[in-house]
């Protein structure tokens, strides 16, 4: 070989070297750029996670959280127009207002004219003249004396205690004008007004008076519609489940019935509310909004959940169980009764925990039965027209109050919050209970 | 007597009946020579007694239930005089409420003088109904249970028989998923069936025209609606794109680096994170689109100079319903990319390529039916999913391809029109149904197709 060739051949081989190395850096650099694209899409999930939560506990946050006014209250008879607080019809017509005003008047004495008297008065909500009333009726001696009273103040009032009014602004484009804020002003400075845990947002139903609606309609609706749903859809699921892990032949007809279930595990839950309404109202003239209807509705919803998270956890529990039992004696029956079910149970309550979440959170099908009446009334039995707290957060996001967006995102959050509680002790069972085989 | 009371009775006569069908096997068990000598244990005797009594009593009044009040109804006003029995439907609804509401006390004076003997006979049919069920269920309920004591003997093979029982119970459970698909099918074609003998099939289809409302008041002349279901379609199919857009390359990216570069830490706490995603409701997703997003886009786009931009964008809609199907892409690609074997990885390492190379080159393509299956999934759920376009997508059915702008899905149209009160024979409700039918189809046929790539293209590895 001459010294040309071995150069040309060497020189070949840097040039590919370089090529290479080129080449190599290239590669390497597509490698960073995809595993970047990578980590970009995860902070990218959780971003979007964050600013969710985040936008709506900083919007919620303040709902739990109520203005009261400190008011000198004096039980006039005068002015109440009661002589006698047994007779029911005085106690109707009697103008409890009439409180409150005097109340105001006095703390408040250089205020005149209608236009202002009238802003002054509504300062304090409507809810007290209930208050007053309940109080008095139940201790009918406060007539006639005084004392002093914390009393909710009105979501405006609420609303600029909580620095959501910008006192800056033309005052035409506020609701709270330059008067009644330096009243509330004045009221601040003589510590006659704070700011408590709104106890009202968890003990009241819905109202269309921002700072009076609560979701204690929603909650026990919703309480009741999950119920119904659970005392169903639990024993029919693991029904399903046993028969078709243990008993069912496997031939074409079972095998529909598997297909069908996890077709139905996909149907969008508004075409359930469809089924309900076609079939649970119009053929069966079962009430309309009543959590009885919900819960029919949210157990058809839920079962195909419940029947494959139970097969699942049937099928983990090994044959050597079985072929124990049987071995000694027991039926089919009783193996799976006495020996894999209760093997099986943690699994199974997991999976109807998880399916019972998804009922709560669940809402179009429960439009389509009407449970999306204005309902102020908490519900007292599952035949009652009552609403769910998702149906609640929906109804209140539609209402143009700007003490409702708060309201909503108040709602949410305890929505969140049954859902996580009930999300961890899914957890929780599935830890403690996990056994490997 | 009333029906829970009813139960309760019932129930407690069951009790009874399976005491006293214990006792009496262990009674007979002594003649034969101790419970060693029974067919089955005296536990069973009791349980067997105790079904031979609740059976018929339940099935009796399951069904009284069910079937009392339309027997009410046809009853009383098939009595009524013949210029109101020829009424059509929902007016005979009407009349049925003003007699109920009239026997209940709720208002006063009748508008028909027919009305009054309607009350009479309505309570005193109402009050015989009563009686009849409690006599009847509870003797049959006694009736059952003397039945089941009687047959009570050592020979009788109690354990067998109550184990054929419960094995029925379990298959008729497994079988309400199929009763609620046959539900579904049903109660979804019936109605659409009837919305179609008004509206003819082809205008529905291919018509590009939607506004229900008009069919309201069916005395002008001329005005049947339009239900042109074209610019829905569109609607739909535009704010699911717009979801996948966004869903899919975030939930694949996701999927792919938790399983090929993080480590087994970081997984453990990113996962859960992500799908709290999904276990978030949608109305919460709603609310977020309509109250947050929105707004944002609109003044986003328009300092960027576009025309006035709608306040409920099929782009705002399309966004957040993209986030909220991220956690479902991923998990089921997690899923397909971890069942892909090591061992295919490891021969591509050995071959030079780089990670990225590997997952590009090797991995997808082995996943890919997985992936194409679980997009499709995500489609339908996309194509299915109602409180977010509710809440942020418009009512007004523009046939446009702009995001930017306000269109209507086919979930939003069903809700809206089905939400309140509503007739049964106007096509405005009927045409709810219709539209109910064609997101069935569409899901099934999603679900069967994804189903159908999975099985057909799955390779088959170790």
């Amino acid at each position: 070989m001459t010294d040309q060739t071995l150069n040309a051949i060497e020189r070949l081989a840097l040039v590919k070297q370089e090529r290479m190395t080129a080449n190599l850096s290239k590669r390497y650099g597509k490698e960073k750029r995809f595993r970047f694209f990578g980590m970009a899409s995860i902070v990218l999930g959780l971003t979007f996670l964050a600013v969710l939560l985040g936008t709506i506990f900083t919007a919620g946050f303040s709902t739990f959280f109520s203005s009261e006014i400190k008011l000198t209250i004096h039980y006039d008879a005068a002015a109440l127009g009661i002589t006698d607080l047994n007779d029911e019809d005085q106690v109707r017509l009697a103008d409890w207002s009439q409180l409150v005003k005097q109340a105001l008047k006095k703390r408040f004495p250089e205020v005149s004219g209608r236009k202002q008297l009238r802003q002054m008065n509504g300062l304090s909500s409507s809810i007290s003249i209930y208050i007053l009333k309940d109080r008095l009726m139940a201790n009918p001696a406060l007539l006639g004396t005084t004392e002093d009273l914390w009393l909710m103040a009105d979501d405006e009032v609420d609303a600029y205690m909580k620095g959501q009014v910008d006192p800056s602004l033309p005052e035409l484009e506020r609701r709270f004008n330059d008067f009644q804020i330096s009243l509330v002003d004045d009221l601040i400075a003589s510590g006659e007004m704070k700011k408590t845990f709104n106890t009202t947002f968890f003990t009241n139903g819905d109202s269309r008076e921002p700072e009076q609606a609560g979701i204690r309609g929603a909650m026990i609706g919703s309480l009741f519609t999950l119920l119904v749903t659970l005392s169903l859809s639990f024993p029919i699921g693991i029904a399903a489940a046993i028969y078709l892990e243990e008993f069912a032949p496997k031939n074409r007809y079972t095998e529909i019935i598997e297909v069908n279930i996890n077709n139905l595990a996909a149907v969008p839950s508004i075409v359930f509310g469809l089924l309900g309404l076609a079939v649970f109202i119009n053929l069966f003239h079962l009430p309309r909004s009543a959590p009885l209807v919900g819960g029919l509705v949210l157990t058809l919803m839920t079962l195909p959940t419940i029947i494959i998270s139970s097969r699942s956890s049937i099928k983990a529990v090994p044959p050597s169980i079985r072929e124990a039992a049987l071995g000694l004696g027991a039926s089919k029956m009783q193996t799976v009764l006495h020996h894999v079910l209760p093997l099986a149970m943690p699994g199974m309550l997991t999976g109807t925990i998880i399916g019972m979440a998804q009922a709560l959170g669940e809402t179009a099908p429960l439009l389509m039965i009407g449970m999306i009446a204005f309902i102020a009334d908490v519900p007292n039995s599952p035949l009652d027209p009552s609403t769910v707290l998702p149906v609640q957060v929906y109804l209140w996001s539609d209402l143009p109050e700007r003490a409702f967006v708060a309201k909503t995102s108040g709602a949410i959050m305890v929505l969140l919050g049954f859902l996580a509680v009930m999300n961890l002790i899914a957890v929780f069972l599935r830890k403690k209970f996990e056994q490997r085989w | 007597m009333a029906s829970s009371s009813l139960f309760l009775i019932l129930i407690l006569i069951v009790i009874v009946v399976y005491v006293f069908g214990r006792k009496r096997s262990e009674i007979l068990a002594q003649a034969v020579g101790g419970v060693r000598n029974l067919h089955s244990l005296p536990n069973y005797y009791g349980l067997m007694a105790a079904v031979w009594a609740a059976v018929p009593g339940l099935l009796l009044l399951g069904a009284w239930l069910a079937f009392e009040n339309t027997v009410i109804q046809n009853m009383v006003t098939a009595g009524l005089p013949d210029h109101i029995n020829s009424l059509t439907e929902s007016e005979l609804g009407l009349v049925w409420m003003e007699i109920s509401n009239l026997q209940l006390g709720a208002i006063s004076g009748a508008s028909d003088p027919s009305y009054l003997a309607a009350i009479d006979r309505l309570e005193a049919l109402r009050a015989s109904s009563q009686i009849g069920k409690t006599v009847l269920v509870l003797s049959l309920t006694v009736l059952g249970g003397l039945i089941g004591w009687r047959l009570i003997r050592p020979e009788q093979k109690a354990r067998n028989q109550f184990e054929g029982v419960l094995r029925l119970l379990l298959l008729l459970s497994s079988l309400i998923a199929i009763l609620t698909t046959v539900g579904i099918v049903f109660s979804v074609m019936f109605e659409s069936i009837r919305f179609f003998q008004t509206v003819p099939i082809t205008d529905f289809v291919f018509g590009t025209k939607w506004s229900p409302q008009m069919a309201l008041n069916a005395e002008v002349a001329g005005s049947s609606g339009a239900f042109g279901a074209i610019p829905l379609f569109v609607g739909t199919l535009l704010i699911a794109s717009i979801a996948l857009i966004v869903a899919v390359p975030i939930g694949l990216m996701t999927a792919v680096y938790l399983v090929e570069y993080a480590s087994p830490k970081m997984r453990s706490i990113v996962k859960p994170l992500l799908e709290v995603l999904a276990g978030i409701p949608t109305v919460v997703y709603g609310f977020f689109a309509a109250l947050t997003m929105a707004p944002q886009l609109k003044t986003f786009f328009e300092n960027l100079g576009a025309d006035p931009v709608s306040s409920e964008s099929a782009l705002a809609a399309g966004l957040v319903m993209g986030i909220m199907i991220i956690p479902f892409v991923s998990s089921l690609a997690d899923d397909v990319i971890n069942a892909v074997p090591n061992s295919m990885r490891d021969g591509s390492y050995g071959l030079g390529a780089t990670r990225s190379e590997t997952i590009k080159l090797v991995v997808f393509p082995a996943a890919l039916p997985g992936i194409v299956s679980g997009v499709l999934l995500a489609a339908s759920r996309a194509i299915g999913e109602t409180m977010i376009v509710v809440m942020a997508a418009g009512l007004a059915a523009n046939l446009t391809g702009n995001p930017l702008e306000a269109v209507t899905t086919v979930t939003v149209q069903i809700a809206t029109l089905l939400v309140g009160d509503q007739e049964f024979d106007s096509p405005k409700t009927l045409s709810a149904f219709a539209l109910g039918l064609m997101l069935f189809i569409t899901t099934l046929m999603l679900n069967i197709v994804a189903l159908a790539v999975v099985k057909r293209f799955r390779e088959q590895y170790d």
